[in-house]
């Protein structure tokens, strides 16, 4: 895991030498002398090898010291204060929408394999899958915002001003991120239920008296759920992607909007870290599923 | 089947908003509550940059148009275009220009409470003009030779060379002797600075010791909201209570509230890489002046809200605008085909060329749109549109000269004519089309230095006569400036500078 972080650290920092322009570019911009660049290069130690440089953050990093931010004056931890926390708030809203959306639809769906609401969830489900959360975000502020008057558009307090506040302005955003999700997770359920429900296992399991609800409780989630887990874990760090988009929709003030800001002014120590965040959300929630997995399928050892 | 797909889906929405709805209304009005006291909400669409020392001279207008509520100098412009007294209660010039007396008003405050002597205005000018260090941090004060106080309310300023346009440069913001803004901002403005949180907001709150007219609200956040439809939303929803720099088709969709227009004070143009080919050719720059209607690309890319513009100057400068240069390329297509086959092209060898936009500056990316367009009913002329982002923008475009040709806008951050002028002097280091002629060089020389202001003007006209004539550039316009704000909000004055005076905004009933 350490490796896997070490790894993506490094490309992310190796990623800014092939993009055109740097901090400096950016600092100066229409007061760009070479002179006064190469200064404040010299200064802010960016003419030295990038391997340098790397070794440099590294150690700072894993000291605790994260750096200064090259566009804010402030060292990345002040940049970042506060900002975690709506991009963490919204991301596990999101996920727990899209696992209390998609197991008791993908479980009722599968009950009523071929009926009339099965194949219609079964093409909304097309669609809703095929919808970006941008576009969601969009509707949904037009839909709720403006006409509906739910929330406001544009709005946002702090957690530590308004808890219940806070989270409500996250609900719409976290939903927009939640339903292309929730979508594939129901899709998923049911066609691994479907294929479970076939098997011999299940056929013998009715056979005991079992009821269809409990053959589906005992027997059948178990192993319908194995694919899922692990789809559903992965889906955290696609959430965690999601909202960077979101945010900027909702204009919350997030991770996502900070990345995205510092990336155009070219503000390394702020990019590396919040790409090692989202690195480590990611690397962790996939030995997360193992986990859970080897917890739902003893057979399944973690090697 | 597809009807009741979409009713379906829409009754699953309904369903889930009831589930939040409640929850919903009490904190939406719990936030305009907290808005009634004098509190104002501002929509920018970026953050500001690094430092806010008003000295380093900042590459975002945005963050001078919000600074400008903070920092004074010894002048401040006014939104005639005239400067008036700040810091100072008056100064005089001597003959030569370049010596220009400061009377210190009495009574300034800084935001810490301490008052303003000479010491402050002293180091501030000596910290702006690096006279210490002998590197200026703004290029506009180079000039300075000197900064002595006389007495306990007198400064002298002398400067290296003449330079009449020397006053409206000690905008120069004034700052406690010995501080640095790196560790607190402290001005003389009517707004004092509260905090910021980066890509989220910066707060000011009233300066109530403020020498002049005390600022009309209590509190102003200046929230970032980057995206254009959020921006729209958020003006919407009652969310921001104002945004400025909003363009044509944005301030459609927002009618119903108070949309007022002015200009956002800055020559856009195709600027021209004059220093190779093909533009190294004054016919393939002409013939381009010629084919480009400039009327036609404001109606097309900005609903015919703009001012069409003739040369590197905008009409809030006055006297030394001069307006005959708007229409000395009249549009007319076969002069410029006839210029281009001239020059060597033809429909079968037409002129290829690229249009360096920032991609984030709608404005600037409609306006490539109708010039690729009007240029190819040339059936001569291949011109492409390469989106950047701005950083690559500021490295590969303009400091690296590495351009054919780009749209953007150029403002002034003083009340100078060399701020929009001084540029295209050969050796000027911002020169980033490359510019070069004697003559205008020649006329830029006699402009700065005369003390004459009538001959300053002449010269100033000159040199834009000249860049005109040279078609250094293809001029279009100056952008439409639209500021929405809610119907309960008041005061806003638009300024011939890029800046956003939030002193005398206030809400009403």
């Amino acid at each position: 895991m350490a490796v896997t972080l070490l790894l993506i650290s490094l490309l992310a920092f190796l990623a800014f030498q092939f993009i055109p322009g740097d901090p400096v570019t950016n600092l100066l911009g229409s007061d760009y002398t070479p002179e006064r660049a190469a200064a404040l290069r010299h200064e802010m130690g960016l003419d030295r090898n990038v391997f340098v440089r790397y070794w440099d953050w590294l150690t700072g990093f894993v000291t605790g010291d994260m750096g200064e931010s090259y566009s804010y004056g402030m060292t990345v931890g002040q940049v970042m204060e506060g900002k975690g926390a709506v991009t963490a708030a919204l991301s596990l809203m999101a996920w727990l929408l899209v696992i209390a959306i998609s197991i008791p639809l993908g479980i009722t769906l599968s009950r009523y394999q071929g009926g009339r609401l099965d194949r219609v969830f079964v093409a909304m489900n097309q669609v809703f899958m095929a919808i970006p959360p941008f576009f969601l975000g969009i509707l949904f502020t037009y839909v709720f915002g403006l006409v509906l008057k739910l929330f406001v558009p544009g709005g946002f307090v702090r957690p530590e001003q308004d808890f219940w506040g806070f989270l409500g302005y996250l609900v719409f955003p976290a939903l927009a991120i939640a339903i292309p999700k929730a979508a594939m997770v129901t899709k998923l359920l049911r066609s691994s239920i479907l294929g479970q429900m076939g098997q011999d296992y299940v056929r013998t399991a009715y056979s005991r008296g079992n009821s269809r609800w409990s053959v589906l409780k005992k027997h059948v989630l178990r192993n319908a759920l194995l694919p899922v887990v692990t789809f559903v874990a992965m889906t955290l760090a696609d959430i965690v992607a999601g909202s960077i988009v979101v945010e900027q929709v909702f204009a919350l003030p997030g991770l996502g909007r900070l990345l995205l800001a510092s990336i155009g002014n070219r503000d390394y120590p702020v990019v590396q870290c919040i790409v090692v965040i989202i690195a480590f959300v990611v690397v962790f929630m996939n030995y997360l599923a193992d986990v859970v997995t080897q917890t739902i399928d003893p057979r399944i050892r973690l090697g | 089947m597809t009807k009741r797909i979409l009713a379906l889906a829409m009754a699953v929405l309904m369903t889930a908003a009831l589930f939040v709805g409640g929850g919903q209304s009490a904190f939406a009005a719990s936030g305009s509550a907290a808005d009634a006291a004098g509190e104002i909400t501002v929509g920018i669409a970026s953050d500001l940059d690094s430092s806010l020392d008003p000295h380093v001279s900042s590459s975002l207008a945005g963050t001078r148009e919000v600074l400008f509520n903070i920092y004074e100098g010894l002048m401040k412009p006014d939104t005639q275009g005239n400067l008036i007294p700040a810091v100072a209660e008056s100064y005089t010039v001597n003959d030569t220009a370049d010596e220009y007396t400061f009377t210190l008003r009495e009574g300034v405050r800084f935001h810490n409470g301490n008052e303003v002597t000479v010491g402050d205005i002293v180091y501030s000018l000596t910290r702006a003009a690096g006279l210490e260090t002998g590197e200026p941090l703004m290029a506009t004060l180079a000039g300075v030779k000197a900064v002595e106080a006389t007495d306990d309310k007198t400064v002298v300023v002398t400067l290296s060379a003449p330079d009449a346009e020397f006053i409206a440069y000690t905008t120069a913001a004034v700052i406690p002797e010995g501080s640095d803004p790196a560790d607190g901002i402290i001005g003389t403005g009517p707004f004092k600075y509260v905090s910021r949180s980066p890509q989220e907001n910066v707060v000011i709150e009233r300066f109530d010791d403020y020498w002049g007219e005390p600022a009309r609200c209590a509190k102003v956040t200046f929230r970032i909201i980057d995206d254009g439809q959020a921006m729209v939303m958020a003006l919407h929803s009652g969310a921001i209570d104002l945004a400025a720099h909003l363009d044509a088709s944005q301030a459609a969709e927002l009618s119903g509230l108070n949309v007022l227009e002015g200009s956002m004070n800055l020559v856009q143009a195709l600027y021209l890489n004059n220093a190779r080919a093909p533009f190294d050719d004054i016919r393939v720059r002409q013939a381009l002046c010629y084919a480009i209607d400039k009327v036609m690309v404001i109606d097309l890319a900005c609903d015919g809200h703009g001012t069409p513009l003739g040369s590197s100057m905008y009409p809030a400068f006055g006297r030394f605008f001069d307006e005959d240069l708007t229409g000395y390329y009249e549009p007319d297509m076969a002069k410029a085909m006839e210029l281009l086959a001239e020059a060597g092209y033809s429909s079968d060898k037409p002129l290829k060329f690229t249009i360096a936009v920032v991609e984030a500056y709608t404005p600037h990316m409609n306006t490539a749109q109708a010039v690729v367009e009007l240029l190819r009913q040339t059936g001569m002329v291949e011109a492409e549109i390469q989106p950047m982002e701005n950083a690559t923008w500021y490295s590969e475009a303009y400091q690296g000269r590495n351009f054919d040709a780009t749209i953007t806008g150029m403002d002034a951050s003083t009340l100078t004519a060399s701020a929009l002028l001084g540029r295209f002097v050969s050796d000027n280091a911002k020169n980033f089309i490359g510019f070069a002629s004697d003559d205008y060089d020649a006329a830029y020389a006699a402009a700065v230095s005369t003390t004459d202001a009538d001959e300053q003007t002449a010269k100033f006209r000159e040199c834009e006569t000249i860049l005109t004539e040279n078609a250094a550039n293809v001029y279009i316009q100056d952008l439409a400036d639209f500021v929405v704000t809610q119907t309960d909000i008041q005061g806003y004055q638009f300024y011939p500078l890029y800046v956003m005076d939030m002193s005398t905004v206030c809400r009403v009933g």
